[in-house]
């Protein structure tokens, strides 16, 4: 016989219980109610978030909050964001905004199939980092390019691949985050200013009669460059040159008298190539006009930036 | 004492709620892709599972049975739980935000998980007093760590692998956690006898 307290007392309860649960929650969630800063839901909308950590900081939502918390931190930190994110904060918190400096990854290897050969044949598993492990790579060169792709593999931004056995960044779609930079397991590329163009395109710390033997263009540490360098910029430190990209001028002085033309130039938007990776020992004496690698024929990419 | 520890070991080991009584598949197989999101999830867990068997319990022998109405447990202890996950939740966000950062995500996966509720009933139908609840809440959160810690290192060493096109993602997964709850299958009957029963 089915009674009316039979029904009741199940619902009561549930519906009791639920009550207090709700009540509590309630309660719960005004006294231990966070308060939301605006300002870093505005600072957070300026963010492109992409995640990348290239400010220093764990993502876009804690570098709003850093920012939102401590108005004196830089705010243009952000790499993808450059200077338009860089100006959306500056407007939100009210400070200058400060310049911000494009910069993009260059892989530092110019150790093509041509250039230089495998070692071994290797057939395992297509990783850079795991091959790494294994003899230290496939390559003549320990120290270049895989070109197996793991930067291709960490890269959000579809702005490196692997052409010809080298990874090439494209310096368009790059915006520094660095992501290759840390997965690489060779540890060649690095994140450069944009406005400086000259690179030397190798990694190898190896000796020059090495460097020889494994590569047709690796740096073999003559120092040539270094005597050239009418500013200092450029060093060779265990047998490797290396460019200070604050003293460099960008005038390819070291890249014409580079004999293994391992020095490269990048051209300014709009123009053509100027010296090729490719070596021409002849045309080691027969040099471009310094003048055609300073001052470009195209007027229009910012003549004045690299004067003093 | 020996009791305790074997439950302990039980929960653990032979009656692995995931591996074994297939419970919290769910998250198993979600969050197991990396180690340190598997373990902070394990530990969320084991931190769930000791409140909610803390607060069902005395529910169950206080309130539910007194009145005669033990079926109501499922729906009772669904409720309860849930209102207890956001409620730590809330409470975690306030007081201590560097726990809440690395547990914080995982609450609200936990509020209606089978493996949590699982724990709670698995108790109350066990005949277990409280303590030995709260001890076998915290065993079976230890389980769960241990099958997540296990897994996500599996898991790590297949996606290093070349293998078929058809087997990629979910169906290796799949095959990966059968084996590995066959192989926990094996400590059935194992505690038994270290105890000597």
């Amino acid at each position: 016989m089915l009674t009316a307290s039979a029904f009741m007392t199940p619902v009561v309860l549930t519906v009791v219980t639920g009550l207090i649960a709700a009540v509590l929650l309630t309660v719960a969630a005004k006294v231990f109610a966070v308060p939301v800063d605006e300002t870093q839901v505005k600072i957070r909308e300026c963010l492109p978030g992409a995640n990348c950590g290239a400010c220093g900081y764990v993502g876009c939502d804690d570098y709003a909050a850093a920012l939102a918390a401590d108005h004196s931190i830089a705010p243009n930190k952000c790499v993808p964001g450059g200077a338009g994110a860089a100006a959306g904060i500056a407007a939100v918190l009210g400070v200058e905004a400060g310049a911000t400096e494009e910069r993009v990854a260059k892989v530092m290897c110019s150790g093509t199939c041509d250039n230089t050969s495998p070692e071994m044949d290797y057939q395992g598993y297509k990783s850079c980092a795991a091959v790494k492990n294994f003899f230290g790579g496939p390559g003549t060169c320990k120290f270049g390019c895989i070109g197996l792709g793991d930067c291709v593999k960490a890269c959000k931004f579809d702005a490196i691949h692997v052409e010809d056995g080298v990874a090439k960044v494209d310096r368009d779609k790059c915006v520094a985050c660095g992501a290759c930079a840390n997965t690489c397991p060779q540890k060649i590329i690095d994140i450069l200013p944009k406005a400086s163009r000259v690179t030397v395109d190798c990694s190898s710390k190896d000796m020059g009669k090495f460097v020889t033997k494994a590569c047709k263009v690796g740096c073999i540490g003559c120092k040539m460059c270094e005597k050239t360098c009418k500013f200092d910029a450029i060093h060779v430190v265990d047998n490797l040159a290396k460019i200070d990209p604050e003293k460099c001028k960008n005038c390819g002085m070291c890249a014409k008298a580079c004999p293994r033309k391992i020095i490269t130039v990048v051209p300014r938007p709009g123009q053509k190539p100027i010296v090729k990776v490719a070596p021409k020992p002849a045309e080691g004496e027969t040099p471009v006009k310094p003048s055609e690698i300073t001052r470009p024929a195209a007027p229009a990419a910012e003549p004045e930036k690299k004067t003093e | 004492m020996k009791e305790l520890l074997m439950i302990i070991m039980a929960a653990v080991l032979a009656n692995n709620y995931v591996l074994v009584r297939f419970l919290g598949i769910c998250p198993f197989l979600g969050v197991s892709k990396k180690l340190d999101s598997a373990v902070g999830m394990s530990f969320a867990v084991i931190f769930v599972m000791v409140l909610a068997t803390a607060a069902t319990w005395p529910i169950q022998h206080l309130l539910l049975d007194p009145n005669g109405i033990g079926y109501m447990q499922t729906t009772v202890f669904i409720l309860v739980i849930a209102a207890l996950v956001q409620l730590i939740e809330l409470f975690m966000k306030k007081s201590i935000p560097a726990l809440h950062k690395s547990l914080g995500i995982y609450l609200p996966l936990i509020t209606t998980n089978c493996a949590v509720l699982g724990v709670c009933t698995l108790n109350i139908d066990e005949g277990y007093g409280f303590i030995q609840s709260l001890v076998n809440a915290f065993g079976s959160g230890v389980g769960f760590l241990l099958a997540m810690f296990l897994f996500a290192g599996v898991r790590s060493k297949i996606e290093d692998n070349d293998y078929p096109e058809c087997f990629k993602g979910v169906a290796s997964t799949l095959v990966a956690a059968s084996i590995l709850s066959v192989s926990f299958m094996g400590f059935s009957g194992m505690i038994d006898s270290i105890f000597g029963m």
